[in-house]
């Protein structure tokens, strides 16, 4: 899978997690960026991620990630 | 909504949380607001979050109170102004293993063992204790899971050092706690995360990452079972079961293959597996839940069926047989009306999907996807439908009512005139004060009715309790028999008084005797209760609701004067106590 099917996916995801149709993110994207992404929305935002990819991530790759990209990267990694 | 039915898909619950909450907010009605605080031992967002969805899709609004992180003792024990202004409904505390402070240590003598397990027990029930006092509300209280690793191997669950044994010894002294208070109630997280899996369950990631107890895929099974409670006290249990006969009571087409021809009993593997459905409704009727047929076929073939020689349930366990060639939403609605049940007081079970659907669809029925013949049991036991808070003598007899009621329809038809049916079912009363022994049923009474309630209030058995200890209040409750048998207590009516004036704070009577002149037998009493404590004035209320028209004229017809009806059709009307009053009841031989 590119790296833009990822992103295509990727997407989706956050838009059902905070429920707005007009969210996109790119590698840049932190959670600084978007409203309403806290530590709390955070958790289902990890776990809608690893449902679509059908994915588990590890302790060490969640508190590493500091942007999208970074998690986009880990994606990669998994599938 | 489907997709917050068991089986639920938990990941697409925690995904779609936030749209699935607008859909229920525009599509519900009629909610019942309820103030629940939740206290926990970890953190507790999603928790909230997702039980706030399985409640709204059972019609409670709830409104949450958190308290800070890990903080449920301290805001109970400390009497955290914020918690007392917001005066609770429900406390529910989601304590863990994680809160477990201290476990035995393989140094420790079996004594010391000992005090280290009362000192944790006794943490938590000075809490209990401090809640009961204060705050007078149901609790709901985790007990706790088994711990995600044993140092001694097997031998945790036996040796006094092991953490398995120190769990269930301290599991076993909450258990003790709830059989003897009412209004405590625990949510055995023992028992769901051993179904949803102990390693799934208690994923340590989820712990050292987000301090949650348990894993966030495991939170919706622990919102919808404590939904399940909740529901239940508010009196939102499931009371009947509509069944299908073929390929769901028993294997094969009883009208095509013939009684022998039907798999039930212990010959066949699958004969076994329906029986052992049938043996599981038959206990689901035992804690009073009415079992009734909804089944295509010749009545004379469906009868035959259950007749069957192995068959665990007989003609006579069922309540209303329907079977015939109607659409099976129209036979439910028949039977509802027959029952004097709503429609979505059911759950109706069928192999069938394309039954379900229809069923679903025409009356917003429940109807689970009961998968295949050895997951019904599952399905229908992990829904919660009837989910035990409060089992009243009433609940294990429920189902002989209805049978006495099917008895008095068949007299009534045989009586040209309605009184003679009346005299002859030589009715006895009794109208009382409030007595310690039904508390349980008077509460209980007044989160069930919906129909015959005038004012559809709800009460705990300590806000009844407290009614009943007070000056300030009428409080009368009615019990009918007759020569078919004893209803229970059916109608309770509270009266606050205020000046010279009453109140009718509640009015209600079970639908099972409508007609009965019972509801005259009780204004006559509080007539009675009323001029002897000196009142002039009875004022009633009629607060519409979705399901309470029946009672809309209610209070002209006990003889009171419309003084006021405003734009939402709520009502006041008023009764002057006169110096002579003639008992409207005249077939119930009240108190004797």
């Amino acid at each position: 899978m590119s790296r833009e099917e990822i992103y295509k996916r990727l997407n989706e995801v956050f838009r059902d997690v905070f429920d707005r149709e007009d969210i996109t993110v790119s590698d840049e994207t932190t959670a600084a960026d978007v409203e309403g992404w806290d530590s709390l929305i955070h958790i289902t935002l990890m776990d809608a991620v690893e449902e679509e990819f059908d994915i588990r991530f590890d302790m060490k790759t969640v508190v590493k990630m500091k942007n999208v990209g970074e998690l986009v990267s880990a994606i990669e990694e998994k599938i | 909504m489907q997709e917050l039915q068991y089986p639920f898909d938990s990941r697409y619950i925690i995904k779609k949380k936030k749209s699935i909450k607008r859909q229920l907010l525009d599509e519900g009605t009629g909610f019942t607001n309820k103030k629940i605080a939740v206290l926990g031992g970890s953190t507790t967002h999603d928790i909230i979050m997702i039980l706030e969805l399985f409640l709204l899709d059972r019609g409670i609004r709830p409104e949450f109170y958190e308290c800070e992180y890990a903080r449920y003792w301290e805001d109970v024990m400390f009497d955290n102004p914020e918690l007392k202004e917001f005066a609770p409904d429900i406390i529910y505390i989601h304590t863990s293993n994680r809160n477990i402070r201290q476990y035995p240590a393989l140094s420790m003598s079996e004594e010391e063992a000992e005090e280290l397990l009362a000192a944790d027990y006794n943490h938590f029930e000075k809490m209990w204790g401090k809640i009961e006092n204060t705050y007078h509300c149901p609790v709901i209280q985790n007990n706790f899971e088994y711990p995600f690793y044993r140092m001694l191997g097997n031998a945790d669950a036996t040796d006094i050092h092991g953490r398995v044994n120190y769990i269930n010894r301290l599991n076993a002294m909450f258990a003790a706690y709830a059989r003897d208070h009412k209004d405590f109630f625990i949510q055995d997280i023992n028992y769901l995360s051993a179904v949803y899996g102990l390693d799934k369950w208690s994923d340590p990631l989820y712990w050292h990452m987000y301090k949650y107890a348990l894993s966030m895929e495991a939170i919706p099974t622990l919102a919808y079972n404590l939904s399940n409670i909740i529901k239940s006290i508010y009196g939102k249990n499931k009371k009947a079961l509509a069944l299908d006969l073929d390929n769901t009571l028993w294997g094969g087409i009883v009208g095509d293959d013939g009684v022998e021809g039907i798999e039930i009993g212990p010959e066949t593997s699958m004969g076994q597996v329906y029986s052992e459905f049938q043996g599981y409704l038959k206990e689901l009727k035992d804690i009073g839940v009415i079992l009734n047929v909804c089944s295509k076929n010749e009545e004379e073939n469906a009868i035959a069926g259950l007749n069957h020689p192995d068959g665990v349930l007989k003609p006579d366990d069922f309540i209303v047989i329907k079977a015939n060639w109607d659409p099976k939403s129209k036979n439910l609605a028949d039977m509802a009306g027959e029952l004097n049940l709503l429609p979505e007081s059911f759950v109706f079970v069928d192999d069938n999907p394309a039954e379900r659907e229809i069923v679903r669809s025409q009356l917003h029925v429940v109807s689970p996807e009961i998968g295949s013949v050895e997951d019904y049991i599952r399905v229908i036991d992990h829904s919660g439908f009837f989910e035990v808070t409060n089992l009243s003598a009433d609940d294990a007899k429920r189902n002989e009512m209805y049978k006495e009621n099917a008895k008095r329809a068949q007299l009534e038809a045989s009586f040209d005139n309605y009184g003679d049916y009346l005299k002859s079912l030589e009715m006895k009363g009794t109208i009382k004060s409030f007595e310690p022994i039904y508390m349980e049923r008077i509460a209980q009474l007044s989160n069930k009715s919906n129909q015959f309630n005038l004012t559809t209030r709800r009460y705990t058995r300590a806000e009844i309790e407290e009614i009943a200890g007070s000056d300030e209040y009428i409080d009368i409750y009615g019990k009918l028999e007759d020569k078919f048998g004893d209803n229970g207590v059916v109608s309770v009516v509270i009266g606050r008084k205020n000046g010279d004036i009453l109140d009718m704070d509640l009015w209600i009577m079970s639908c099972r005797v409508l007609k009965r002149d019972m509801e005259y037998a009780m204004m006559d009493e509080l007539v009675h209760k009323a001029k002897e404590a000196g009142i002039k004035t009875i004022r009633g209320y009629y607060y519409p609701t979705a399901k309470n028209k029946m009672v809309r004229d209610f209070y002209g017809l006990m003889g009171f004067t419309l003084v006021s009806e405003d734009e939402e059709g709520n009502r006041t009307w008023e009764f002057t106590v006169p110096g002579e009053y003639v008992n409207r009841n005249s077939y119930i031989r009240v108190n004797e």
